[in-house]
Parts: C-alpha cells; sequence; structure tokens
C-alpha cells in the first residue's frame, strides 16, 4: 500500500541541544526523516531548539521553528500549524516525552493530532519498568529479577528480594542519569536518593546484578504489516555493568552460535510486537549468561536511538530513513535501500563482510571531581566507529581514529611501578574510559586470558586478539625495519597497525615506515559497504579501507573537493563543525564538483551516505588521509571546517603535496603563535590584553606584578580552554606554577591580564582574500573569563554601542586582510573601559556559524567554501553584512547532571556539550526561550538568594532591586545582605555553609530557595562555595554564577511566558 | 607458521593463503555463503556436497563446533575458504575448535584470502570450478597443478548428486527440536505418518517434522513410489539437496504418483523444484543463486515478508507454470518464484529453507501448513484425527 492519503502535514520534534546520552546521531535521524517525508509531499514541520543541526537548515522542512521542544512551545506550534500527525521518534527521549507531555496535557486531543511512529501506550510500555516487565513475562520472556521502589522504605524491602550488588536505575531519565551500582548499603542509600529526585516519576528500578553477563543489541525495524528485519547485531566489549552508550561495542555479534543468535532475533521481535511499536526501528537489549546462555531482556527503546546511528553506518542500511517511510503507511517491501542505489530492497536483513568497532570517548579531564569509573550512567560525550576486514584492524583503526594521543595499543601503564599489579587490577576490573589500552599492558605483564577474563568478564576471543596484538608487537620491536620483508610486513598491516605505532616499536619515524612501506608496493585497498557481502552489485560509494588484494575505489577522473571531517565529538569540538563539514560538500556539489568525505564518526550527518558523492569511512590520521589523498587525487582538500582535528593535519599535507585549498596554513600559525601574533596585532595598531610567557614560578611572579593581577594563566599548547586559570593573587599564581612546571617542563606558561569586567564579542566572517564581510557580531552575557563556547550571546548585540561594533568591524576586517584568509575567521574580544582587545583570532571555522547562518539566513558554511575555489564574495552576492531584526540567543548546555559531585561553576575551560537558540522580537524573549531550551526552569516568584563576590558588590544592587519588584522575596549571605540592606532593600540574612547551621545548604535542600545568584572568584571562595550550586542543580534550583547573567535572568523574568513562535523561514524572509 | 594453501580456479584465478583443517587437495565448484552465524550448519548442509564453500563473514569458527549443530552425519562440502580463523574459540556450548573439527573431518580449507575479491568474482562469473591445494600436495605440484585439477573438475551441471548423498537404507526418526536450557527435546506424540525423500535431508527439516507430531521414516532417494505407498503416509516430503533437479527422474516419477494419489505432498528447496517438474513446469539454471541467510520472500496471499535462508543456484521457471500451479511466493530481490502450491492437490513447496538451521526461522509456519494439509485428508478420508499407526 502506499502512503497515506488521510494526513497532509507532519509535526517532527526534534531532540534539543547535544546532551551526554543524545548528541548528533538525532541530527541524523531527524534530516533523514524530514527529506523522507518531504520528498513525498507532504508539508513538514520541524520544532527543535538546536541550531547547529542540519535538519534546522531552511530547506530540510517547510516551517522550522528553531523552538524549546517543550509541550507549551510546542502546542503554539501545533496551534498554528493544525499538522495532521506528530512524528515522535526521531528526537530521542526529549521528543518522546514532549509527546507523552502534549498527550497528558490534552494537546492532541485538542488539536486532533495524530502520534505516528509510536503510539502513547507503546512509549509508557517500553518505559515503564513495571509494565515493561509484565510485557515480557506474557511472551514468556525473562527480566532480571527486579523491584521498583516510590520512596526509599520501597527500596529497602526491594534490596531485601535481590540483594548485592544491584543496579539501580531512575524511571523517564536520559541516558542512564542518576543510575548506579551499589555494592553496599552506603552505595545504595546515596543512588537510590539520588534517582528519585531525579525520575520524573519518583520511580526507581532496582535489578539484580548481571555484572560479569554477556550483552548484546539489535536495531529491529517494523512495518504495519507486522514485517519485522533485524538490521543489526551488536556485541558489547565489555560485560554488563557499563552503559551500552560507553561500552565499546563491535558488529556483528560475534560469539554466538546461529542457534543463540536466532533465538534472539526471535526473541526481538516478540518484543517490538508485544510493546507495540507499529512502525519503525526500535533496539532491543540483552543479557546472555556467559556459562549457560540463560538470556535476560535488559531494555528496548521504541525510537530511533544512538545504537539505530550506528547500525546504519555500521550496515549501510539508512534506519531512520526506512522509519519515517514506515511510519506514513509505507510496508518494508515497498520500499529499496537507497545507498545501494536500490540494488537491496528495504526489506532485506543486512550481512556485512567486515567487522566494526565503536569507541566512546570521555572528556573526564574537564571534570576533575566526577567520579571517571563507567557504570550504567552514560559519561562519554562522542565515539568513534572503525570498518576493518578483522577485528584486529577495526578496533586498531578505531584506538587512533579516537584522538586521544594514542596510535593504537600504546603502553600506558608505567611498568615500573611498585604497584603495578595493583593499579591493573583496579583498571581491569573497575571499569574506567582507558581499560582497552590497560589490556594490552596486562598482556605485557604476562597475564593470561584466563586471568584477565576473570577481572573483566570480556570474552576470550576478544581478549585473544589484543594478546596476539602485544605478542606481535613484541616481535616488530626486536627487529630492525629493514629486515622485515613484505610478506611480513604485509600480514603486520593486515591487522591494522598504524605506521606510527610501527615506528614506534622500531625506533623509527613514521615518515621512515610509510617510505618503506610504500616502497615494498604495501598499499590499503578499498572495499565498498554494500549490505551484502558483495552478493549483488550495487553502486554504492561508502568505502573503508583494509589490507587486501582487490581494491574496489575505482576513483574517477573528475574535478573533486575532499572535506577533511572533524572526528569523535568531544567538549569543544563537536556538531558545529560537522555541520560546517556537510555544508561545505554541499556547497561543492551543487558548484559540480565529486564530492569526497573522509570522517569516522557514526553519529553525524556528514558521514550520511547522501551528503558527498564519495565517502571514506576513515580514522582522521596522516596516514589514513594521505592514503586516500594519493588514490583520489582530489582538486582541493578543505580542512577549515572539521575544528582541530583536520587543521592538525595541513603542514604535513602540505609538504606531502596535497593541494590544501582555503587560507594558507602559515595564517593559521600566525593567529597560534604567540609571538608572531603579537607582531600582528602591532602591525595593525590594535591591542591585546598585557600579557607574557614566563618558564619558572620566580619569573611568573615578578612579571604578574608588572601587568598586576587578575591574570588569565594557561600552558601555551592549549585546546578548548584546558588548564586554564584566574588566578587574583600571588599565592594563586605560585600554586599554579607549581603545577603547571610540575606537569610540563618544556612548555611555558601564558599570562594574560584579566579583564575582568569586560563585555567579550564574537566574530565570525568570511573573506575571498580581498574583501571581507562580517557574518555577525555576537555580544556575550556572561562577562569576560567566561570560555565562549560556554557563554551564552546575542544576535546582533543587545546593548553594545554602534560605534564600538563598527570599531570592532573595522578591526576584524583588517585582521583577516592582513592574514589573507580566504574562508572563515572568528575573533573573540573584549570591551572594556573604552577600549578594545583583540584577544584570539581563529582563521577556521568556529563553533558559532551555524548559529550565525541559522540567524542571517545565509550558510556562512557554504560561502566560505565557495571562497577557497576561487568564487569572490561579489560573484556570489554576498557583499554586506546581513544585521538581523530580531533577536537570538545562543545558550550552552551542560553535563554537570551527569557528573555528581562537580561544582557546576563556569570558567576559562569549557565545559558545555550543546547549544540551543532562542529567538524574540526583544533580547528579554530570546533569552527567555534560551533558557527554556536549555531546559532551564526559572521559578518567577518565592525566595531569591544571592550572594556576590566584593567586586560586584556595587552591581547587585541593581539584580536585588530588579528581583523584588519582579515579586521575589530576597535571602543573602551576610555580606551581599548588609550591601542590600544598606541600599534599603528588605533581606534575610543566611549562614554560609562554613559559618554554622542552618545555612543556605540547608535551605536549599528544603526547597526554600527558588533562584540563586551566586558570583565568585579565587580559587578557595569557588571550593567553599560550590556546595550551593552542587545542591541547587541536583534540586533543579536556577543559578546563574555572572552579574551579567543576574540581569539577563530579570530581563526573562520580566518578559513572562507570554512567547510566540516564530519559523526561520519566515524569519529569513524578513531579511532578504 | 602455519602452512601455505592455494585456491585456483577454473579461470586461472589463484589465491594464496593459509592452510587450514586437513592438509590435501580438493576440488569441486566454488560457491559462496553470506550468512554471518551458522557455519557449522552450512558444512554439514548435504547440498553442499562436492562443493567448495566461501564464507564471506571474516571471521569464522568464533565459536567452535559442538554436536548439536550439525546438519547431517558428515562434512558434505569439499571444502572451505574463509578470510580468519579465529585464535580461541568461546561458546560455553563449544566442543572443538573449527579447525580440529575439519582436521577430524578430513576437510582441507583456506584462510586469509581476499575472501571478498573470490565472492565478487564468483558472483560476476557464477560458480567456477575450483581446486584446493595445501601441505605436500601443494608442494609437489604447485599452483599450475591445482589450476589444472580445477579445470579437471566435471562440473555439477547436469550432475545426479541426491542419490550419491541419500541414505542407503530407510530408517526412521523421531527427535525433536533444539532448545537453549535442554538441547533437543524429544518428539511430541506422533500423530501423522510421513515418508521423507532424502536427497540430502537436513536434520533440522526432521526435528521440525517430528516436532509436530510426524512419525518421519526417510527413505533413499531412489525409492520407487509403490514402495512408499506400501507405508500407507499420511505425507510425503521431498528434502532440499544436492546439484540440478532435472536428472533426477526417478524422484519425478515418484512425486507424479504421489500427486495422483493426493497425498500432501510439501518440497523444500530441491524437492520443491522436484515437484515443480511432476507438475509439468521447468526448471533453470540461475545466472545469480541466491546464498545467504538474509533474503526476503513475500508471501502473495497476504503480502508478509518473511527473511529466509536460501541456498540454490536452481529455480523454478515462472513461465512454465501449468494452471493447476499456483505462485505462493516471491522473491523481494529479484523476483524470483520462491514458493508453489497446487490448487487441485495438497501439494507446496518452497524454494528457501523454512528449516533455518542457519538463518532465519520466519518461514517455519510453512510446516504447519503441511500439517494441516494432512488433517484435512483425514478428516476429508473421513478418517478420525487419531494416532496414526505406526509402520
Amino acid at each position: 500500500m502506499p502512503r497515506r492519503t488521510d494526513i497532509n502535514s507532519i509535526l517532527i520534534l526534534g531532540a534539543g541541544p547535544i546532551i551526554i546520552g543524545q548528541a548528533c546521531e538525532f541530527d541524523y535521524s531527524g534530516a533523514q526523516a524530514c527529506q523522507a517525508l518531504k520528498e513525498e509531499g507532504y508539508r513538514v514541520i520541524l520544532v527543535n531548539s538546536n541550531p547547529a543541526t542540519i535538519m534546522t537548515d531552511p530547506s530540510m522542512a517547510d516551517a522550522t521553528y528553531i523552538e524549546p521542544v517543550k509541550w507549551r512551545i510546542v502546542e503554539k506550534i501545533i496551534e498554528k500549524e493544525r499538522p495532521d500527525a506528530i512524528l515522535p521518534t526521531m528526537g530521542g527521549q526529549t521528543a518522546l516525552n514532549c509527546a507523552l507531555d502534549l498527550n497528558r496535557h490534552g494537546v492532541l486531543d485538542k488539536y486532533d493530532v495524530e502520534l505516528i511512529g509510536a503510539s502513547c501506550e507503546a512509549i509508557d510500555k517500553a518505559e515503564d519498568r513495571e509494565l515493561f516487565d509484565d510485557a515480557m513475562t506474557s511472551i514468556g520472556l525473562e527480566t532480571p529479577r527486579h523491584g521498583m521502589a516510590h520512596n526509599m522504605v520501597q527500596a529497602h524491602e526491594a534490596l531485601e528480594e535481590i540483594g548485592f550488588p544491584c543496579i539501580i536505575r531512575p524511571s523517564f531519565t536520559m541516558g542512564g542519569t542518576g543510575g548506579g551500582i551499589a555494592y553496599n548499603k552506603e552505595e545504595f542509600d546515596e543512588i537510590c536518593t539520588r534517582g528519585l529526585e531525579l525520575s520524573p516519576t519518583t520511580e526507581l528500578l532496582i535489578d539484580e546484578s548481571l555484572i560479569g553477563w554477556k550483552e548484546f543489541e539489535l536495531e529491529v525495524v517494523r512495518d504495519k504489516n507486522d514485517n519485522c528485519i533485524i538490521v543489526c547485531s551488536i556485541e558489547n566489549f565489555d560485560a554488563m555493568g557499563v552503559h551500552t552508550g560507553d561500552s565499546i561495542t563491535v558488529a556483528p555479534a560475534q560469539t554466538l552460535t546461529d542457534k543463540e543468535y536466532q533465538i534472539l532475533r526471535n526473541a526481538a521481535i516478540a518484543v517490538l510486537r508485544e510493546i507495540g511499536v507499529e512502525t519503525g526501528g526500535s533496539n532491543v537489549q540483552f543479557a546472555i549468561d556467559p556459562t549457560d546462555g540463560r538470556l535476560v531482556i535488559i531494555e528496548m527503546n521504541p525510537r530511533v536511538s544512538r545504537s539505530s546511528a550506528l547500525a546504519s553506518k555500521a550496515t549501510g542500511f539508512p534506519i531512520a530513513r526506512v522509519a519515517a517511510k514506515l511510519a506514513i503507511g509505507f510496508t518494508l517491501d515497498e520500499l529499496r535501500n537507497e545507498i545501494t542505489g536500490g540494488v537491496t530492497p528495504a526489506s532485506f536483513e543486512p550481512t556485512i563482510d567486515y567487522v566494526v568497532t565503536k569507541i566512546p570517548r570521555f572528556t573526564f579531564e574537564k571534570f576533575s571531581e566526577a567520579n571517571d569509573r563507567l557504570t550504567t550512567q552514560m559519561k562519554s560525550v562522542g565515539e568513534v566507529m572503525a570498518i576493518g576486514r578483522t577485528f584486529q584492524e577495526s578496533v586498531q583503526k578505531a584506538l587512533r581514529g579516537l584522538e586521544v594521543g594514542m596510535c593504537g595499543f600504546d603502553p600506558i601503564l608505567d611498568s615500573g611501578l611498585s604497584n603495578a599489579k595493583e593499579v591493573l587490577t583496579r583498571e581491569l576490573t573497575e571499569v574506567g574510559a582507558q581499560r582497552i589500552w590497560y589490556i594490552a599492558d596486562a598482556f605485557r605483564q604476562d597475564w593470561s586470558i584466563k586471568t584477565i577474563y576473570d577481572l573483566s568478564g570480556i570474552d576470550p576471543w576478544l581478549l585473544v586478539q589484543i594478546e596476539d596484538i602485544v605478542q606481535v608487537e613484541n616481535e616488530i620491536s626486536k627487529q630492525q625495519l629493514a629486515d622485515i620483508d613484505r610478506d611480513a610486513f604485509l600480514r603486520i598491516k593486515r591487522k591494522g597497525f598504524s605506521d606510527k605505532r610501527l615506528a614506534q616499536l622500531l625506533g623509527k619515524t613514521e615518515l621512515e615506515v610509510q617510505k618503506y612501506r610504500q616502497a615494498l608496493g604495501i598499499r590499503p585497498v578499498y572495499k565498498r559497504v554494500d549490505t551484502c557481502a558483495a552478493e549483488f552489485v550495487s553502486s554504492t560509494a561508502y568505502m573503508y579501507s583494509t589490507y587486501e588484494e582487490e581494491c574496489e575505489a575505482n576513483p574517477t577522473d573528475r574535478q573533486k573537493i575532499m572535506v577533511l571531517g572533524g572526528g569523535p565529538n568531544r567538549i569543544g569540538q563537536g556538531i558545529e563543525f560537522d555541520y560546517c563539514c556537510v555544508h561545505a560538500a554541499l556547497a561543492m556539489g551543487e558548484d559540480g564538483f565529486e564530492t569526497i568525505m573522509v570522517n569516522c564518526n557514526p553519529e553525524t550527518v556528514s558521514t550520511d551516505y547522501n551528503i558527498s558523492d564519495r565517502l571514506y569511512f576513515e580514522p582522521l590520521t596522516f596516514e589514513d588521509v594521505i592514503e586516500i589523498a594519493e588514490l583520489e587525487k582530489p582538486t582541493g582538500v578543505i580542512v577549515q571546517f572539521g575544528g582541530q582535528t583536520p587543521l592538525n593535519l595541513v603542514k604535513r599535507l602540505e609538504q606531502a603535496g596535497v593541494p590544501v585549498i582555503g587560507t594558507p596554513p602559515d595564517a593559521i600559525d600566525r593567529a597560534e603563535d604567540r609571538e608572531r601574533f603579537q607582531q600582528l596585532i602591532e602591525k595593525l595598531n590594535l591591542k591585546q590584553p598585557p600579557n607574557c610567557t614566563v618558564r619558572s614560578v620566580e619569573e611568573s611572579i615578578e612579571q604578574a606584578n608588572k601587568i598586576s593581577y587578575p591574570l588569565v594563566v594557561r600552558p601555551s599548547y592549549v585546546l578548548g580552554g584546558r588548564a586554564m586559570e584566574i588566578v587574583y593573587n600571588e599565592e594563586e599564581l605560585k600554586r599554579y606554577m607549581h603545577n603547571a612546571v610540575l606537569v610540563s617542563n618544556e612548555s611555558p606558561v601564558l599570562l594574560d591580564y584579566f579583564l575582568s569586567s569586560a563585555i567579550e564579542i564574537d566574530v565570525d566572517v568570511v573573506s575571498d582574500g580581498n574583501k571581507v564581510v562580517v557574518g555577525a557580531i555576537m555580544q556575550h552575557i556572561e562577562q569576560a573569563g567566561i570560555h565562549s563556547g560556554d557563554s551564552a550571546c546575542s544576535l546582533p548585540p543587545y546593548n553594545l554601542a554602534a560605534d564600538v561594533q563598527n570599531e570592532i568591524r573595522d578591526q576584524v576586517t583588517r585582521l583577516a586582510l592582513e592574514l589573507g584568509v580566504i574562508g572563515l575567521m572568528n575573533t573573540q574580544l573584549a570591551y572594556q573601559d573604552g577600549e578594545i582587545y583583540v584577544i584570539e583570532v581563529n582563521p577556521r571555522a568556529s563553533r558559532t556559524v551555524p548559529f550565525v547562518s541559522k540567524c542571517i539566513g545565509r550558510s556562512l558554511a557554504k560561502v566560505a567554501a565557495r571562497c577557497m575555489i576561487g568564487k569572490s564574495l561579489e560573484e556570489q552576492e554576498f557583499t554586506h553584512e546581513i544585521i538581523p531584526k530580531t533577536y537570538a540567543v545562543k545558550e550552552a548546555v551542560f553535563p554537570f547532571n551527569k557528573f555528581p559531585g562537580v561544582d557546576p561553576i563556569l570558567g576559562p575551560e569549557m565545559k558545555s556539550t550543546g547549544e540551543v537558540m532562542g529567538v524574540g522580537t526583544t533580547f528579554a524573549e530570546a533569552y527567555a526561550k534560551a533558557q527554556m531550551g536549555a531546559g532551564d526552569v526559572i521559578e518567577t516568584s518565592g525566595n531569591a538568594f544571592v550572594s556576590v563576590r566584593d567586586r560586584d558588590k556595587d552591581a547587585v544592587v541593581e539584580v536585588a532591586q530588579r528581583l523584588k519588584s519582579l515579586g521575589y522575596s530576597l535571602v543573602a549571605t551576610h555580606g551581599t545582605a548588609k550591601v542590600l540592606e544598606e541600599a534599603g532593600l528588605e533581606v534575610t540574612g543566611v549562614n554560609k555553609v562554613l559559618e554554622g547551621r542552618p545555612h543556605i545548604v540547608d535551605m536549599l535542600k528544603n526547597d526554600e530557595i527558588q533562584v540563586v545568584f551566586n558570583t565568585t572568584e579565587g580559587k578557595q571562595a569557588i571550593a567553599d562555595s560550590s556546595t550551593i550550586r552542587r545542591t541547587a542543580l541536583r534540586h533543579d534550583v536556577y543559578c546563574t554564577t555572572t552579574i551579567a547573567g543576574a540581569l539577563a535572568v530579570c530581563d526573562a523574568v520580566e518578559f513572562g511566558n507570554n512567547m510566540s513562535v516564530y519559523t526561520i523561514q519566515q524569519l529569513h524572509a524578513e531579511l532578504h | 607458521m602455519a602452512g601455505l594453501a592455494v585456491l585456483a580456479l577454473e579461470d586461472g584465478s589463484i589465491f594464496k593463503g593459509t592452510a587450514i583443517g586437513a592438509e590435501g587437495s580438493s576440488s569441486g565448484e566454488v560457491v559462496f555463503n553470506t550468512s554471518m552465524t551458522g557455519y557449522q550448519e552450512i558444512l554439514t548442509d548435504p547440498s553442499y556436497a562436492q562443493q567448495i564453500i566461501t564464507l564471506t563473514y571474516p571471521h569464522i569458527g568464533n565459536t567452535g563446533t559442538n554436536e548439536e549443530d550439525n546438519e547431517s552425519e558428515k562434512v558434505w562440502a569439499s571444502g572451505l575458504v574463509i578470510r580468519d580463523l579465529p585464535l580461541v574459540a568461546s561458546n560455553w556450548r563449544k566442543q572443538q575448535t573449527l579447525d580440529e573439527f575439519l582436521k577430524q573431518r578430513n576437510v582441507v580449507a583456506i584462510a586469509e584470502i581476499d575472501t571478498r575479491r573470490l565472492t565478487r568474482l564468483l558472483r560476476d562469473k557464477g560458480p567456477l570450478n575450483g581446486c584446493l591445494l595445501s601441505g605436500q600436495a601443494l608442494q609437489d605440484g604447485g599452483e599450475e597443478q591445482a589450476t589444472e585439477l580445477a579445470k579437471q573438475f566435471p562440473g555439477l551441471k547436469g550432475m545426479d548428486l541426491a542419490k550419491v548423498v541419500s541414505v542407503d537404507k530407510s530408517y526412521s526418526w523421531d527427535g525433536g527440536v533444539w532448545d537453549i536450557a535442554q538441547g533437543y527435546l524429544s518428539a511430541s506424540e506422533s500423530r501423522f505418518n510421513v515418508v521423507a525423500y532424502d536427497f540430502g535431508v537436513k536434520q533440522n527439516i526432521l526435528r521440525m517434522l517430528a516436532a509436530r507430531g510426524c512419525q518421519v521414516t526417510v527413505v533413499p532417494a531412489e525409492t520407487p513410489a509403490a514402495e512408499v505407498l506400501a507405508m500407507n503416509p499420511d505425507g510425503i516430503f521431498l528434502s532440499n539437496g544436492p546439484g540440478d533437479p532435472e536428472p533426477c527422474d526417478y524422484a519425478i516419477a515418484a512425486s507424479k504418483e504421489f500427486l495422483d494419489q493426493g497425498i500432501p505432498l510439501f518440497g523444500i528447496c530441491l524437492g520443491c523444484q522436484l515437484l515443480a517438474i511432476a507438475c509439468g513446469a521447468n526448471t533453470i539454471k540461475m545466472r545469480l543463486g541466491h546464498h545467504g541467510a538474509n533474503h526476503p520472500v513475500q508471501d502473495l496471499r497476504d503480502n508478509t515478508v518473511l527473511i529466509t535462508s536460501q541456498n540454490h543456484g536452481f529455480a523454478v521457471d515462472g513461465e512454465t507454470l501449468p494452471d493447476n500451479l499456483e505462485v505462493t511466493h516471491k522473491s523481494l530481490f529479484d523476483g524470483s518464484l520462491q514458493g508453489i502450491e497446487r490448487t487441485d492437490k495438497p501439494a507446496f513447496g518452497f524454494q528457501g529453507h523454512p528449516e533455518a538451521s542457519p538463518g532465519p526461522h520466519d518461514v517455519a509456519p510453512l510446516f504447519d501448513h503441511f500439517i494441516e494439509l494432512m488433517d484435512n485428508q483425514s478428516n476429508s478420508a473421513n478418517k478420525p484425527a487419531q494416532v496414526a499407526a505406526s509402520s
């Protein structure tokens, strides 16, 4: 039966900001869904608050609302658009929750909108643990022994039944937030208390621990005729106990016989039928007892998921696209798989002839107080996927693609340690981010597979692969490079070793190894991902490298542009850069070039099959990239858009003769090298904050006195604000220097005068080398000192004088021309006491490019890409800055709720995982929406707690007066209270935590505080006040840590709830 | 280091790899299968007689082998071609490693070759005759000898292999299906007396029949119809098997007889083709055979999609069906005919493998249909539906 004709318009719910557990895979699925529905002729309406997504590009839907995915806002959209149906299965848990809210509040009934893809009953049945358990029992499937609890008494009753260790999971939370494994009563009480608070239904599931069991996942697709197919099976490298999002996973399943696999297959299909997923994709997770095969169902998600994105990339089957088509009435037999050029039907179960490994990427270095052990709560921020013909090749490719400084199984254990054995035992038992490397180290220490299996529960089939790699490494390191013959070298490369790792083992440089290898005629070949293991001829252009006999790449002799992607997501480099890569590829395709994408991040749109003409799913290392470049011989390679990852390769690629296009690499060096940058600033008569470079504690004190405090201090080589701090006095400087010097004797420390009350400004420009056009000027809301990626910002600036803006335009234009930028450049500036200071210049795509593009209605990335191939801005008719008439606020979203114990304070080190955009006719409306989209609820009445550092004591009066007039009662710590009283404000004093009880944290715990305004500075003061912010976070009390933020909050509260919704298409129409 | 092995094809292609399994020389038709699981079932499937099997999934042997997963008493395939034999086998049911299993059964095999290159070659040229050489045999003659042996292999076209792989004597079967907790179950109480022609039958077919209340008598391929009719069967089953159906005139003649008698008849794979020929249709050699466990087949009567296990190089020619033979299933990949049923007689066949093993269980209900036909027959014959007398 063809598509449904009784519905004409469909509202797709997006996933909102990138958070841990819900990342850009939902842009990938949402974008596919938009395209799939649009091409069937439906009117597609989209809501997603995340401006960095491809799905919110104006061409993706007929009406795009970059608005909070909250039921009240969505109701306004429904009222305005009157869609016939809502598709809630593409936007992760956010969309499902929103759909349930819309139903609960009667919105679906009121406007007669139908949910397609999943019903409320099915969602409830899948997500409510009790209903799920009953459902599974009714079809004869086992679930873990478990109990439910809505309070601590019930929790303890359940514990009696289940015993230790047990797994605790709160209901309806994302990424397993708030869950954990308890081995003792103290841990049990702690996790349960937190879980009850976090669960929107105050509900906990306490499970029998299946730690050490094997874990499998099946991706299932079902249509309305009850046809079911399994797209992919996935086996977890890590045994049960680690969240699947944090587990290394392998596809297909490796250690099941056919009989066992078919049991899983039948069970997965039975689960979909029982839950009532009528159409679309779901994932079903299983645990298997490795000793007898006992099978237990862990959970199922009635929607596309991170795993389905992975499965799609792993098999070449576009689950989201197919799921969207099924939701509108198609059946599997009516659809073809577009990735294979339609050769295979959608009803075909993909079979693969390679091994896929996914490894998650963590970011514990940014949250030093966080517990860095992996549990049932997801903590990773990104992932890498690698394809190889064998597990060894695949896992080694994944390890180097992860970009954590490893080129394979590099040793990480200091074998000289006296307690090496203890360290290894702990690392193998209590899983951390680096366990896989410790396993290799354990083999290096001659530990047996049995010992490692007993400690880790990792299947011996997987362990032996690592053992073999370590043995081969040992043999290699005993040899001389020149003695390795072609056969032996080929055998080594077939196991996935990188040239760089071999260079380490052989005491050579990577280039020497590469030369030797190529002289032996050993080059990778490229095989195609075709869903059918070559059974049928297909035209798929999705490739991976391997060392085999036959190469299937067949490069064309067209003019081609190669785009290097950004690799795994991490804090500081995420979806924004992928957005730019996608736009670059699309623009080049539109201009008639063949486009080639290289990336290894399975969550992204850039690795979707229809973004580029050819996709190489490969790590972004020099070796992997140069081999593709030498095979394809592209006309130009774009490195500007993938963040730091491809930029790190620029020099070597240029040296190797690869035609890098756009801004010359030397310009990047001029911007990054401190001395050359200083010369640049001086040459242009611009200002930068007083600064210097120091190498010792003594030198730092001497220089600091010249520059004067406060100072921003950081190591000279710093990414994303790593290890950056603000010091206010000599004592703090000494402490920092001691640590910094300890960490690295080599690299010097940079001191900058900290412009403590400056307004910070971000400017994106695009240049063709002759002309510069400002993309946008963005004013940060938080004052200087907060990492630009963490700061909210307003476009256009909300209170920056026109002449200052003009001066800024002039300065950045001169900078871009002087540097010879061809493409994009981002500049960060500070404005204080009538002076403009240049803080940082990055001649490349920045995090704000998608946000700016959404605001001004032109894709800066596309314009920039065209500049790189020689099209002038004039030719592109992009000759003047477009200044929107409405305000747009970008707000950052943080992962603090995943890291209990971490102080949720903002600083110079970037901590946000994602962003949202709020649009309004006033700044206040835009800011209020941005806060709402970020998931922050600002209580508009009750007690406002105010506590500020001395420097803010003047400014706090205005904040307090506004709070008072908004109807809040004021509560303040004694110092702040005194200031407010002197200003004639009525205020209740409260103790700081160290001043005795009852104190502010008691009040927070008793729900007596509704909003928190807390500014602080200095290491000690920050530490002393951190419990305030942590407690506020746990009790969902809105907390802002800057005065500027506080004033913006007042604006938002003043504005109230009467928000309007705007489509991006309408906003853009008003601009042009 | 393991010894070398060579796979030579009749077209002169050479694949050099590592010897696994037994050493020696073995020729056959080189085919491939894309199923990611079930290598043990595939190796022991008699349909692979005189074929060298290439498995497209790179790691083969991960779970070792065990006594439960055999589909017949021996390995019928002439050889095995894989990319990688793992260093350990890991599964709680493992009894032997694949390497031990192959050695014990004297199967010559090769690893470490570009199996995708080989698969693409076979896909484009169709099955090619080939020869595997390893150990002493390789040293004696080398690659030239392997190519020569590959060319000398007569090929399977026109080869009646069914009678080669069939049993010599009839026997009765009463083992039930496999259960993860209990292993093989004993069969349910028998209600029907079924005679199964063995053209290379997979044991899971017998298990599934037995589990549905059939007392199965397995008979040799060339058993005359009269002998079978004397057993007073409630139903006749025509098994899967290797080779070309057309030379199997004895089976075609017997099938005609059963059709005339109106005895419920069920054919799988080769059995399905024999049934079609007996009804007056023709079979053809396919340009691209089906060799995997992931093929979508549509049931034309209710439009549902079934994922099936497939292994055939011959097919029933849909153009040649008589009026009384209805097409019940078609392949959603290439539209080829996948199932037939007589409109005037209780007889049907399926081209894929409803018994799976390896592969999905989606088509298992066809066995129920066979039972249904026998039920109807016994009711219409006014016989009480009772426990059939044992033969």
